[in-house]
């Protein structure tokens, strides 16, 4: 499907086509890596609504990226439970290697780093969320065997690394 | 041993999957509904059952539904609260993840109850294996007739859609929500009128938890008597508990409604860590004030938890031990509502910019004498001023930790450093 299929397709599933921005800006951005104003523009225009309202709502959520991200966007919990289990060294071990801070993205376009409020997955902090996967129990082995492994998937050599076994009922 | 029925099927390997939520005699209370029972029979069994809302609010899920006008013009909607964002809760995300079917029997169930064709799952977008896993889940659901027009050969005509939201707290207040599916910023609503008379589109509507909805099939299948049979007279049923921080064994845990908090951490999560005491806990996620070491001994409900000044929230139970700054944790909480507050009103958006301002500088050892004195006319001007309860979970927290940590607070102005870092 193109997008502005995928995007009439979610319109359909409201009464209200203002109730599809949202999901809208979610495919454009799968789409498009990321939200510049032209691609807000033509979300406004597929759905036939005002382009403030579909600035508003990319502006006001924060899985709403309007200027570009790294190839892994590497998000890190760092919320009471992770911030218990040791998210604060993880985050300055990979600002260390990466040799970036918060909020900025690697010279060579593959990371960015973030740090984010509560992923929903404190059994298993510190959790780090990159892509659609989620990458819990961290320490800074597993933090550097995960970034070997995003540079080998973007190069073609690898798979995407394996996600953290989930522990729902505490084994 | 408590019996498993809410993750009864959480630990199969395909346990998201129809054949499976099936042979455990899924959708069995949907038919059963379909066959024998009226609406208003399914709203009479859920308020005898007693079942109050897993969403944090606890209020009476039956009393809910009745607030439905039954006479309207207008289409009625139920939405499903999945935007599961209180830090240290993660309950949701397994039902869905490992058992979505329970949800859309709960769904189905609850919308032939109020009388709605259209249910809408708002579901946090971080969740994107359990956005995929619900909309498989869906898709089967329609392909085997519970869901759809005509449900098993019913005159119920009923769907279920999904809609993903984008990283914002506050859609987890329930008129937010409604703003956030209707296509604007999620900011809160005025209340009245109540969702339940004029909610999604201006239409009836009723909002419920996933953990709220998945436990009405149980109480169709096992009964009013069964469900308030379990746990204390007020707070009855199987309750989830989300275990997280400094313990041994966190994860979910499925157990009756009032055990206690020391139980519940030392017998069930395996306690601290070695070499380590429990210091404090957090019951009910960060909206919930903080018990020290010596207030474990309280029941996990709703009426016990309040008796302590504490509240059971989203239940989800963080554990902080005596290697940990308190200081460092209730600044942790104050910037989280820093960062999640809407910017509506006032007192929450400046408030607590100002309190975690101070609170970085107590932290930092840079505190001030009257630091402490101005974090208490911070959370005087914020509880109970602010257009939604994020300011006051804030304030709540922050006063909690300032109540029975007050030394440590104190050492850090005194020592002009955080005494947990050298």
């Amino acid at each position: 499907m193109t997008m502005r299929e995928e995007i009439e397709a979610a319109a359909a599933r409201y009464p209200s086509r203002r109730s599809a921005i949202m999901p809208a800006l979610l495919i454009a951005q799968k789409e498009h890596g990321h939200l510049p104003g032209p691609v807000l523009e033509e979300v406004a225009d597929i759905l036939g609504v005002e382009r403030i309202w579909v600035y508003e709502l990319a502006t006001f959520y924060t899985l709403f990226h309007t200027e570009p991200v790294g190839l892994f966007h590497l998000q890190l919990c760092d919320n009471v439970s992770c911030m218990l289990c040791g998210a604060e060294a993880l985050l300055g071990h990979l600002e260390a290697t990466l040799g970036i801070g918060k909020g900025e993205t690697t010279g060579d376009g593959l990371f960015t780093l973030s740090t984010v409020e509560c992923l929903g997955a404190c059994e298993m902090a510190p959790v780090m969320q990159v892509g659609d996967e989620y990458y819990g129990n961290l320490d800074a082995m597993r933090l550097e065997a995960l970034l070997e492994g995003f540079r080998a998937m973007a190069v073609g050599r690898a798979a995407s690394p394996e996600p953290a076994s989930v522990r729902p009922r505490g084994e | 041993m408590f019996e498993s029925v809410l993750l009864k099927n959480v630990d199969l390997p395909d346990g998201h999957l129809l054949r499976s939520y099936e042979a455990g005699g899924g959708y069995g209370a949907l038919a059963k509904v379909l066959r024998e029972h009226t609406p208003e029979e399914i709203v009479e069994l859920v308020k005898q059952s007693n079942l109050r809302g897993r969403g944090g609010a606890g209020f009476p899920t039956g009393m809910k539904w009745s607030f439905v006008p039954k006479q309207t013009a207008k289409p009625k909607y139920l939405c499903c609260n999945a935007d599961e964002g209180e830090p240290g809760t993660f309950k949701d995300r397994i039902i869905m993840e490992r058992d979505p079917h329970q949800l859309i029997e709960g769904l189905a169930v609850s919308g032939y109850a109020i009388g709605a064709e259209t249910a809408y799952v708002y579901i946090r977008g971080e969740y994107v294996t359990a956005i995929r896993r619900l909309e498989q889940a869906i898709a089967e659901a329609r392909d085997a007739g519970y869901l759809g027009r005509g449900v098993l050969g019913s005159d119920l005509n009923f769907d279920v859609h999904i809609h993903c939201g984008a990283g914002a707290y506050i859609c987890g207040e329930e008129t937010a929500m409604l703003e956030s599916l209707e296509g604007r910023r999620a900011q809160p609503r005025l209340k009245p009128p109540f969702p339940a008379v004029a909610g999604l589109y201006a239409s009836p509507t009723v909002i419920n938890n996933v953990e709220t909805l998945a436990c009405v099939p149980h109480i169709v299948a096992r009964g009013a008597d069964w469900f308030r049979g379990i746990g204390p007279d007020k707070s009855p049923g199987p309750k989830l508990y989300c275990v997280s921080g400094q313990v041994r064994r966190p994860g979910l845990y499925e157990l009756p409604m009032g055990i206690a908090l020391r139980e519940l951490i030392e017998e069930h999560a395996g306690g601290p860590l070695p070499g380590r005491k429990v210091k404090a806990v957090i019951p009910g996620g960060v909206s919930a004030p903080v018990i020290p070491e010596t207030g474990l001994d309280v029941g996990m409900d709703f009426e016990s938890l309040a008796a302590v000044g504490s509240m059971l929230g989203s239940a989800g139970v963080i554990v902080v031990d005596d290697t940990t700054c308190m200081v460092k944790v209730a600044t942790r909480i104050v910037e989280f509502f820093h960062h999640e507050s809407c910017g509506k009103c006032t007192p929450c958006r400046e408030g607590l910019n100002w309190a975690v301002k101070v609170l970085r500088r107590i932290e930092a050892g840079e505190g001030t004498a009257g630091d402490l004195e101005q974090l208490d006319m911070l959370c005087k001007g914020i509880f109970g001023n602010t257009f939604c309860a994020l300011g006051d979970g804030a304030a709540m927290g922050l006063r909690a930790a300032l109540k029975h940590f007050s030394d440590e607070f104190v050492a850090h102005i005194e020592e002009h450093r955080c005494p947990f870092h050298s």
